[in-house]
């Protein structure tokens, strides 16, 4: 079991680990959610759908998802990062750089030349990683308008 | 957005001070470097004293430091010690009649001030530093290759 931190493609046994990193709140669980996010991304892999987990002694403490979308809005094809997560108890020791530099290398080899993703204005802490990752705004704009 | 000069020169102050956080250096060298007022650097300085961000060190040698940490202090954190980011609309008085208008020319810079005040508060000062150092590489580099 290395000490070393190791970036892997993630494997349907990760499941549990990945719910459990996701859980913010006891009642936050979306099982169904992960299961078929795994199955799009784990069990049918391809090359421009990624799903890593960061893995430190046997234990997985970190995960990211992104694919390549094409003409989604208008936008030639693109890498979209869509869930990103550390362990609070492995943070600020460079597990979501090594994780964010790993994906991007992956989209850069299918042949995309962008990466993008979104974040909650109040998610500071991710907003603040995403920036120091090199991210700033970019030309869409994301709308929003509550259903009465 | 416009800065105020007070933010724009604490901004420059701190960004300076905490390239080097070993570094020690007086208004004045912080002025010449970058051709500002020593005074209003200097009133500048006191307030970034005051609230803890730069520490003042006495005798020879001395000058200010920055105290913080990079990696948690803001682009924000600074700016708001100096000003509020709040727009406001530069119009003292106005008829019942302008309300309406008033009130969604408000509802509109209130979004702006959000997104701008989000921006600002997640950039670090670690972040900015390395953006400009990797933003003067390239410059230099093209300077080269030209």
């Amino acid at each position: 079991m290395s000490n070393q931190l190791v970036i892997r493609n993630a494997l349907p046994a990760d499941l549990d680990a990945i719910i459990s990193l996701d859980r913010t709140t006891p009642d936050a669980d979306k099982p169904d959610y992960w299961r078929g996010i795994f199955e799009h991304y784990v069990v049918k892999g391809r090359a421009d759908r990624i799903f890593l987990v960061a893995e430190k002694r046997g234990t997985v403490i970190g995960f990211i998802v992104g694919e390549v979308r094409a003409w989604e809005f208008g936008s030639p094809p693109c890498g979209w990062v869509f869930a990103l997560a550390v362990s609070p108890d492995a943070r600020e020791h460079g597990t979501g750089k090594r994780m964010w530099d790993e994906i991007c290398r992956r989209l850069k080899k299918t042949g995309v030349t962008t990466v993008r993703t979104m974040a909650n204005l109040d998610q500071k802490l991710t907003l603040s990683f995403l920036r120091a990752m090199g991210l700033r705004t970019g030309r869409y704009i994301e709308l929003e308008k509550q259903l009465d | 957005m416009k800065l105020n000069k007070a933010s724009l020169l604490g901004l420059i102050a701190v960004l300076e001070l905490a390239d080097d956080p070993e570094q020690q250096l007086s208004t004045t060298d912080i002025a010449e470097k970058y051709d500002i007022s020593t005074h209003h650097l200097a009133k500048v300085m006191r307030n970034l004293v005051h609230k803890g961000v730069v520490q003042a060190m006495r005798g020879v040698g001395g000058g200010y430091r920055f105290a913080g940490n990079p990696n948690r202090t803001t682009l924000l954190d600074i700016i708001q010690l100096f000003e509020t980011m709040e727009s406001e609309l530069d119009l003292p008085h106005w008829s019942k009649a302008a309300d309406p208008i008033i009130s969604e020319l408000q509802s509109i810079t209130n979004e702006i001030d959000d997104v701008t005040k989000a921006i600002l508060e997640t950039i670090t000062l670690s972040a900015a530093l390395k953006n400009m150092h990797l933003r003067s590489e390239a410059t230099k580099n093209n300077g080269a290759s030209s």
